[in-house]
């Protein structure tokens, strides 16, 4: 327990800060993944076969490569991409990216190929009539979408979100290779320096299970909460 | 784009993706075995017995498959007791520790995939078989394990591919697999896309031919609907 102290002579206020560091990479990256999901999921449901190829590339891509493997691309080529983009500008400086937004948006691309085959499946199964009915109102596109399908949708999707949110939180552990310190880099190097590995690397797992455990409870909220009135 | 460093890596990147492939077999037939076995003892009605393999798919599929890796190629090193015994011929390799983890890992979620396959098979059927005054080991092995095997497969198509994704994390622990080669040819080379695109179509490609073996064996063993 002594491992654990608070202060200079145990761990646990790196692991407590390496915890909220988890918290806040997972959460980035969920919504970065909705974004790609908003902008993915029109173009897979579109008649437009060449868009549906473009969406259907990200997802077959994204879903058979492993996720260290698209972390490694973003780690070593985000600042080529960036430093190309910005000579463009006439900028010609070295720029860093930080670990932090390096880690998200890779997870976040990841997640956002399972959140946007999710809202594919609830908007399709939608029933026909929904959209028909909105029409008959006279209502607008946005008051359509935004009164109508995405209530509709949300409720259809919370419990594979809830599967989607498992998966992104789980995959933030690979961004340790990038060196951000979240939960299982510093386990890396509490385990190191104290030469403790099972201790750490257990509490660790434990710290994950909680995580899980956790937003599981609150999901469970949300999902009661959106699927009233059925 | 670097066309010589694609054309030149490719070779070493195949046969990476043979260690990675056998990494893949290995832990998936583990797994297998495992995964049946947890299965079996959740349609168990002791509650003890029931809540173990609950509790064992819960830690597996609650923690991140790294973790799982670490603990057991940094972690169980360090209890002095194991390394006196025949296991530290096996623990001491990192492949066996990544096939352990890898099998472990893959054994819960197939547990659960089994287990739900199990719980939907319609009740009729074992009566059927029941009434036929089939004996209830061989209604399990004649009846339900086949049924079971079948209703899955769709869901353990997935597993495999995930699992496939997962044997990656084998670079972590100094393997050199299909990631572990791809990540040292970027980090000598610092020409991560196309390596990505190299090694990443390998993987697409063992993807699309797992996807398609076990649509074909769906379509072979759809005796019963």
């Amino acid at each position: 327990m002594e491992l654990l102290a608070f202060g200079d002579t145990g761990w646990g206020d790196e692991l407590f800060y390496a915890t909220l560091m988890t918290i806040a990479v997972s959460i980035t990256a969920i919504f970065v993944g909705f974004l790609f999901a908003l902008i993915f999921t029109p173009l897979k449901l579109s008649k437009n076969k060449f868009l549906n190829f473009i969406a259907n590339s990200y997802t077959t891509i994204i879903r058979g490569v492993p996720e260290l493997l698209v972390i490694y691309l973003f780690f070593f080529g985000g600042t080529g991409a960036v430093m190309y983009v910005a000579s463009i500008f006439g900028y010609n400086e070295y720029i860093e990216i930080n670990a932090f937004i390096t880690g998200a948006f890779a997870i976040g691309i990841i997640s956002g190929a399972y959140s946007t085959e999710v809202f594919r499946g609830a908007i399709q199964s939608i029933d026909k009539g929904q959209f028909e009915a909105a029409n008959v109102l006279g209502l607008n596109k946005f008051g359509k979408f935004f009164k109508i399908i995405l209530p509709q949708t949300l409720r259809l999707a919370i419990p594979n979100l809830s599967n989607v949110w498992q998966i992104t939180l789980k995959d933030t552990s690979l961004i340790s290779v990038t060196g951000l310190v979240e939960i299982m880099r510093q386990s890396y190097i509490a385990a190191g320096s104290t030469r403790d590995p099972l201790f750490f690397y257990s509490f660790a797992a434990v710290l994950y299970l909680l995580l899980t455990f956790v937003s599981m409870k609150l999901i469970n909220r949300l999902e009661v909460k959106y699927s009233r009135g059925h | 784009m670097d066309l010589e460093l694609m054309i030149n890596s490719f070779p070493k990147l195949l046969s990476a993706a043979v260690i990675t492939l056998k990494l893949l077999s290995v832990s998936l037939i583990i797994g297998l075995f495992i995964g049946l076995f947890f299965a079996i003892l959740r349609l168990n009605k002791n509650i003890f017995i029931n809540k173990f393999a609950y509790g064992y798919s819960y830690i597996f599929r609650g923690t991140p498959l790294l973790v799982q890796i670490f603990i057991i190629y940094f972690g169980l090193g360090q209890i002095e007791y194991l390394r006196s015994t025949v296991l530290w011929v096996i623990l001491k390799e990192p492949y066996w520790c990544a096939i352990i983890a890898f099998a472990l890992n893959t054994g819960a979620y197939t547990s659960e995939i089994l287990r739900s396959a199990f719980q939907t098979i319609k009740p009729g059927l074992i009566e059927a078989g029941k009434s036929l005054g089939i004996s209830n080991k061989i209604i399990f092995y004649k009846i339900q394990i086949p049924i079971a095997i079948r209703q899955s497969l769709p869901a353990y198509g997935n597993e495999i591919i995930l699992m496939m994704k997962g044997t990656s994390l084998a670079s972590t622990v100094t393997l050199m697999d299909l990631t572990g080669v791809a990540k040292y040819i970027i980090s000598t080379t610092f020409k991560p896309v196309e390596v990505f695109i190299v090694a990443g179509g390998i993987y697409l490609f063992m993807t699309f031919i797992i996807h398609n073996v076990i649509k074909y064996l769906e379509k072979k063993y759809s005796f019963y609907q």
